[in-house]
């Protein structure tokens, strides 16, 4: 019988003929954890008695939640990372580095057919490099380092096709915003999607990331996409592995295959306080906002940077706005400062903080106030989660949140497109 | 093993942000601190309330957003039993069963705030004590049973060296 990318992966790393509801055990190609989860880690880690780590080499922690460390208790923590890292001999991603994500993906740890576990739930962001990758928690995170190996349910596969080509001012956010509203928060729990289609291949990395990111907020185990020449292009000069890439067979059995055109869509956006309270922009048009984030792993990469500062080039962002732009890495951060983006930002008076999550999950640099609203390119406006409960937040493209924010209120971004 | 308490109700949809926020989850490893603030952005009073050996009864995609695992272990310190739900998010079903917090999926649409419950916990039968109603809950797979028979994933792993299939 046909095998989806998922039970091919998990039956390659487990060494025995995997299908969906079976449970394997399977040997990991990388681990990682960042700094709101790898104390915990290290502490199961301790607790299971462990005086090694399997493969030093396939594992990384990252400091990118609260970085630098705002408060003398998380510098403690992140001491605790660094010592850890050091003693068992593997990398340690430090203060500035960037967003865990996007840094796995720029160093070339996530790879083609290859299976990743993060204690960070939006590790299913590689699915877009065809590597299955999944969020944990801490203990088995520690389970991983410990072993090498980790058991899973390989995944009912849910098949997700997108065709159509954008209209100037949609954006592979506004794609991945309609698939939650659409499928919503828990229409994919405990399965995998695997998402393609002429529009996923007409697209650029930085987007497809960005769609696979949001699979978790839709329950979804995994984000996969098919490698193409666009996907091998990203990898040279990243890693000296030979890529093996995973495709589906063509009779390969789906729990449900759901198909969107969005030759129409229009840009979208996602209201307090769940993600998948999804509508079109001009539902919330005008809304005012005080707060704007361009940034996190969703959304922090060259192209988003690209176009939000084509959209603020000459302009101002409105008084009594706070415009925090966020490059996802050093990398990308790097290549916006070389491409003069950096400058268009702080002219147009956005404020640029280090490569990192920011103000995503309201640790540092840039919590609201009470009854503020929030437009953000993130992936989660739950209640409190940017560090207020008192505060709104509103999810859309970095072209919806740049031309929101000159302007103080939501705004369609497809005006500056004509 | 049987256990009893009070069921507390919240609805669908609850996320790892609200059972315990950002605010506290960062700061610190020490969970009887991070216990006393769980559920807060959702219900302001829920610590106060609590008592050891009572439930969180809930309704779809409980556990839903993060990865976590502060989530099961704050409840776990603030007295929390175990989780009823009729969905769980896959991360935070996982780490629960990895810290030995009892997560059951059943039909929880006739438990209401308040309800005295009785659990059998071998069984997965779950008893209303007032009315005598019960509801069955659906078995965990072979892997989670193991792992929540010793307590969690650290002991599992400090008795038996790595994970082992059946
Ligand atoms: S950017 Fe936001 S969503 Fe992404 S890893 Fe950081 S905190 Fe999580």
């Amino acid at each position: 019988m046909g095998k989806t990318i998922s039970e091919k992966i998990l039956s390659a790393h487990s060494g025995r003929d995997a299908c969906a509801g079976d449970i394997v055990i399977a040997e990991l190609d990388f681990m990682m954890a960042q700094d709101g989860t790898a104390p915990l880690s290290i502490r199961s880690f301790e607790g299971m008695e462990g005086t090694a780590v399997a493969h030093p080499e396939r594992a990384a922690f990252f400091i990118d939640h609260s970085a630098p460390s705002p408060l003398r208790a998380v510098s403690d923590l992140h001491d605790l990372m660094r010592a850890f890292a050091s003693k068992y001999g593997f990398e340690l991603s430090d203060v500035g580095e960037g967003v865990c994500h996007q840094v796995m993906l720029d160093r070339g740890h996530a790879l083609p057919g290859g299976l990743v576990i993060g204690a960070d739930s939006h590790t299913c962001t590689y699915g877009a490099v065809n590597a299955f990758s999944t969020g944990v928690g801490s203990t088995d995170l520690a389970a991983g380092l410990l072993s090498g190996s980790l058991w899973f349910r390989v995944p009912e596969t849910m098949k997700v096709t997108v065709s159509g080509a954008l209209r100037p001012g949609v954006f592979a956010k506004d794609i991945a915003l309609m698939m939650v509203g659409d499928i919503t928060a828990d229409g994919a729990t405990y399965h995998a999607l695997e998402i393609g289609g002429e529009t996923i291949s007409a697209m650029e990395l930085d987007g497809r990331m960005t769609i696979s990111n949001l699979a978790v907020e839709m329950g979804a185990k995994a984000g996969l996409m098919e490698a193409d020449d666009k996907t091998l292009a990203f990898f040279r000069g990243r890693t000296d592995a030979a890529l093996k890439p995973v495709s589906p067979d063509p009779d390969a059995k789906y729990i449900e295959v759901v198909e969107f055109d969005v030759s129409d869509l229009v840009p979208q956006v996602a209201s307090p306080h769940t993600v998948d309270n999804v509508g079109a922009v001009g539902e919330v048009e005008g809304t005012p906002v005080a707060e704007g984030l361009i940034g996190t792993c969703t959304n922090g990469r060259p192209d988003d940077l690209r176009v939000a500062a084509r959209i603020v080039e000459g302009g101002k962002v409105a008084p009594g706005v706070r415009l925090i732009v966020a490059p996802a890495s050093r990398e990308v951060m790097l290549r916006a400062l070389a491409e003069g983006l950096i400058e268009v930002f702080v002219e147009a008076g956005a404020v640029v903080v280090p490569p990192g999550c920011a103000c995503c999950v309201g640790t540092h640099q840039g919590v609201p106030g009470d009854g503020e609203n929030v437009i953000s390119t993130a992936n989660r406006n739950f209640k409190g989660r940017m560090g207020n409960p008192e505060a709104f937040i509103y999810l859309a493209s970095p072209a919806t949140v740049a031309a929101s924010c000159l302007e103080g209120r939501i705004t369609d971004p497809r005006r500056h497109f004509d | 093993m049987v256990i009893k308490g009070k069921a507390h109700r919240f609805s669908d949809d609850v996320n790892t942000d609200y059972i315990i926020s950002g605010r506290y989850k960062f700061k610190t490893l020490d969970m009887n601190e991070l216990g006393r603030h769980v559920m807060e952005d959702l219900d302001p009073g829920f610590h106060a309330r609590l008592e050891k050996g009572d439930f969180l009864v809930a309704g779809k995609n409980f556990g839903c957003g993060s990865s976590r695992e502060q989530a099961p272990l704050a409840l776990k310190a603030a007295g929390v039993a175990a989780v009823l739900a009729e969905s769980f998010a896959r991360i935070y079903f996982r780490n629960s069963i990895n810290n030995g917090l009892p997560a059951l999926v059943c039909d929880t649409s006739q438990i209401a705030d308040g309800d005295q419950l009785e659990i059998d916990l071998e069984s997965g039968t779950i008893s209303d004590v007032a009315s005598g109603a019960t509801v069955e809950s659906s078995p965990l797979s072979g892997v989670m049973v193991d792992i929540l028979s010793e307590g969690g994933l650290v002991e599992y792993i400090k008795k038996h060296g790595g994970l082992v299939t059946e």
